[in-house]
């Protein structure tokens, strides 16, 4: 019987079960998002024991080695004593510096860090009202260009966080950042290399940090960018992507929508978003590819680019659901 | 003499492999449900750890891994017919990648050789 030390008390670990899951059943609060090892929100430290290597898949080193773990994905084999890792430690203070309305249910936030960041377009970060509140987003800004991180939140409908963005959030407030991670970036050395970026919703935010990364970069393929939604007002970033198109010879802006509406622009494409991707892109075969947001479209894509062609490893996707 | 794996390619022909197989399998009417994970990258890593076994690489599989891991496919109806189907195709994937029928008989010989494992017979 595999046991589990936590705050001096010891919890059996059921077959099976994670250290979060153990933890969760016998009332203790540890903070927790994703529950598949992808967000990094239930980061713990395990102070006694070794924790299997795949509960620590995706950390720093310098992080595997002070034996932080993701509690989520950690099915002990052996007795742990655990922690909660100083987190404060691992978050950096940061000021609101500009709140934008992008559309009726998108909001742009800027935000000031105390200290550099050092992060890639596309990497998400953990951003926290306070302790107990915490959520995912991805960074559309550029590092080393853009002086803040940029955000593109969905508001969602009596959502704790997004609430708090719509309803309180003014510039000059303070909230914190904990390290970016996820390997949903842009990567130098293939310049010619055909990129295909396809998000729905907000999901638009990496692409977006992505797509300005290559630009800068000098990226002479082809840049292809698609995004979804269910009618135009969704399409947030429209007219700045339809100018940027046209100033870059090399990028393609694809604006689709699920269902046509009277006043939309000319360029939008009705129909069904992965069958619009196959059609315009048949042959992806060596292209990169970058899939973010709704996951059933992103599962439905991954397949799709693969069985035309496409190295599985050249296939990169947000592993968190965007909410 | 080199080792079939070390013939093969070692690690960069798995890799090479693995694609060219997942995306066979997935086509394939005969065996594409039993391969259809809603996690692609997870079955394409179990798909790298099936073709290094077969290549003669290094592994860790037993035959209780094999009969554990494979039990809910037999009560799906997995049989001999979809493990024919499967040595087929990789003897196509082998063969697209250029090898030899020499080492491809031996490939299908070390895959035949889980077979009662797998099928939990």
């Amino acid at each position: 019987m595999t046991q589990l030390k936590y705050n001096d008390t010891l919890f059996t670990v059921s077959k099976g079960a994670s250290v979060l899951e153990t933890l969760l059943e016998h009332g203790q609060e540890i903070p927790n998002s994703c529950r598949a090892g992808a967000c990094h929100t239930c980061l713990m430290q395990a102070t006694n024991g070794k924790v299997p290597d795949t509960a620590q898949n995706g950390l720093k080193d310098s992080h595997k080695v002070k034996g932080f773990f993701l509690a989520c994905v950690c099915k002990p084999d052996e007795d742990l004593e655990v922690c909660l890792p100083d987190v404060e430690k691992l978050k950096i203070s940061a000021t609101v510096s500009q709140i934008t309305k992008l559309s009726e249910d998108v909001i742009e936030l800027k935000v000031k860090p105390s200290e550099p960041i050092d992060y890639y377009a596309g990497q998400f970060v953990t951003l926290w009202r306070d302790d107990a509140l915490g959520r995912n987003y991805s960074l559309a800004s550029l590092p080393h260009t853009d002086e803040d991180l940029t955000f593109h939140i969905r508001l969602i409908k009596d959502g704790q966080f997004t609430g708090w963005v719509l309803n309180e959030l003014k510039v000059g407030d303070k909230l914190s950042v904990q390290e970016p991670v996820g390997d949903c970036f842009y990567t130098q050395g293939n310049a010619e290399q055909n990129l295909l970026l396809v998000g729905t919703g907000t999901g638009l935010a990496p692409l977006f940090g992505i797509m300005n990364d290559a630009i800068r970069s000098g990226h002479t393929g082809d840049i292809h960018l698609f995004h979804g939604g269910l009618s135009s007002p969704g399409l947030y970033l429209h007219d700045m992507l339809t100018t940027l198109a046209k100033q870059h010879p090399n990028l393609y802006y694809h604006p689709c929508v699920l269902k046509a509406d009277e006043n939309m622009a000319d360029n939008i494409i009705e129909g069904d978003l992965c069958q619009i991707v196959s059609q315009k892109i048949d042959k992806p075969v060596n292209w990169k590819s970058y899939l973010c947001g709704d996951p059933e479209i992103v599962k439905k894509l991954r397949k799709k680019i693969f069985m035309a062609g496409s190295k599985m490893t050249d296939i990169y996707s947000d592993p968190f659901v965007y909410t | 003499m080199a080792s079939l794996y070390e013939r093969l390619g070692g690690e960069a022909a798995v890799d090479a492999a693995v694609d060219i197989f997942y995306r066979k399998v997935l086509t394939d009417e005969r065996v594409s449900d039993y391969f259809d994970d809603v996690d692609m990258e997870a079955q394409a890593a179990k798909q790298k750890g099936f073709l290094t076994m077969v290549f003669g690489g290094p592994n860790n599989y037993t035959g209780k891994d094999m009969r554990e891991g494979h039990k809910h496919l037999v009560e799906r109806g997995l049989n001999d017919s979809h493990v024919d189907a499967i040595v087929e195709l990789l003897g196509a994937t082998l063969k697209e990648l250029g090898v030899g029928d020499a080492d491809i008989q031996e490939v299908a010989n070390l895959a035949n050789s889980v077979r009662d494992d797998v099928l939990n017979k």
